[in-house]
């Protein structure tokens, strides 16, 4: 099978676009089509500072790669959250995405395109070297926030003592991050938070949510959430119409490390099962996840899911400031003003 | 024959077939699994050769809402 392109070796059949291509072509069209959709829902703009929140993983850090490569001033984001599950799975995580960092410059070399500069659609150089052409002195940084040293509890523990979520983590898990990924966006001063969530994803949520038809969840299925409230970040998804499959593809091809393990916690998730029932009809029917998806978003932009009436009035937690629907404290530090009454108990 | 290896899983299959058809003879998704082959990926229409060590690799992640 041989590169659209070029008439090279194919690395990938990606058969929704019935398009296959060679690593040097594979390699550039990801970002071409990451800058296309940024662009076709305002996502960012290049003088906007963007937060990546990253965990290690494939999607995530391949986002942050491909930004860094588009001349984003994207910096990542990897919370700590304590998890082990036998393989150390938190630990390894936070290493990939320091590995990361520090690879930026072999990274650089590993893949020199024939061209070394490519215009993307708005005119702006695709270089293979990390640096804005515009400033040179700017350098991506890593922010770390280990919830078990600043709040003095790991995420299993957190789960145990509120049993929230029952026996998984998960619940907890996602009100600690979307938490501390706006304080972080928020208080660093960043434009926008971006998050690597890619088509398949989307595809399963959507499909959780129209097995249910929680039109409240499906009416706030987008790949941009607006920053409308005050403390609110602005949350992105520029990998929101690429394949999983493309996206371990590219981290393949470019040399990015990341943790192959899944989170201990993700076995029997729902999410997951979503996929392989999405998979199995994408095998048989190629582009159908694409099409569930899209045709989504456009229903969703005519109208089909509206905004119910009555709309939850949000105001300030006392604590932390961030927006919240229960009067006085947020879901999350009630988590923690919990603990310590807990202590103050014993 | 052809060894294929996922995860802690690992089949021998005769060589010639395709890489898509030999991962559907494993009884996995190929839209769920990428083929490297010598440390480089491979597309799914790459005719397996005697001798060939194949690592399929997972590409489906998920359970908690961020990546």
């Amino acid at each position: 099978m041989k590169c659209r392109k070029c008439g090279r070796e194919a690395v990938i059949n990606m058969r929704q676009h019935k398009l296959a291509l060679c690593d040097e072509h594979f390699l550039e069209w990801v970002p071409e089509q990451t800058q296309r959709f940024i662009e076709k829902y305002k996502m960012f703009t290049r003088q906007e500072r963007i937060l990546v929140a990253v965990s290690g993983g494939k999607d995530s850090l391949s986002l942050w790669d491909v930004l860094l490569r588009l001349g984003y001033r994207a910096d990542g984001l990897y919370i700590g959250l304590g998890i082990d599950g036998g393989v150390d799975y938190s630990n390894q995580s936070h290493d990939m995405c320091v590995r990361f960092l520090e690879n930026l410059k072999s990274l650089v070399s590993n893949f020199n395109p024939t061209n070394d500069e490519r215009r993307t659609t708005d005119d702006q150089p695709l270089t293979s070297d990390f640096r804005l052409t515009s400033e040179s002195n700017w350098q991506p940084a890593l922010h770390v926030v280990d919830i078990a040293q600043v709040y003095g509890e790991t995420i299993p523990d957190v789960a145990a003592r509120t049993m929230r979520g029952r026996t998984k983590p998960c619940s907890v898990c996602g009100l600690v991050k979307r938490h501390v990924m706006n304080r972080v966006a928020r208080d660093g001063g960043y434009d926008v938070l971006a998050t690597g969530h890619n088509l398949d994803d989307e595809a399963a949520v959507l499909l959780g949510n129209a097995l249910t038809w929680n039109a409240d969840y499906l009416v706030r299925q987008a790949p941009v959430l607006p920053a409308d409230k005050p403390g609110l970040a602005r949350k992105v998804k520029p990998f929101c119409r690429l394949y999983e499959r493309e996206s371990a593809a590219y981290a393949l091809v470019r040399g990015v490390e990341y943790i192959y393990d899944e989170c201990p916690f993700a076995e029997g998730s729902t999410s997951i099962a979503h996929k392989e029932i999405l998979n199995l009809m994408e095998k048989d029917s190629p582009g159908v996840k694409l099409q569930f998806y899209l045709s989504f978003l456009r229903a969703r932009e005519q109208g089909l899911f509206a905004e119910r009436s009555g709309q939850v009035e949000l105001n300030a937690c006392e604590k932390c400031g961030q927006p919240t629907s229960a009067p006085g404290l947020c879901a999350f530090c009630r988590l923690w003003e919990r603990r310590m009454t807990a202590s103050r108990d014993e | 024959m052809v060894k294929l290896t996922y995860r802690n899983k690992q089949w021998e299959l005769p060589a010639g077939m395709t890489v898509r058809d030999a991962v559907l003879k494993c009884g996995l998704n190929p839209e769920q699994v990428l083929a490297v082959r010598g440390g480089k990926l491979i597309n799914e229409a790459t005719i397996t050769k005697e001798g060939d060590e194949i690592k399929l690799v997972a590409v489906i992640s998920g359970g908690a809402e961020e990546k």
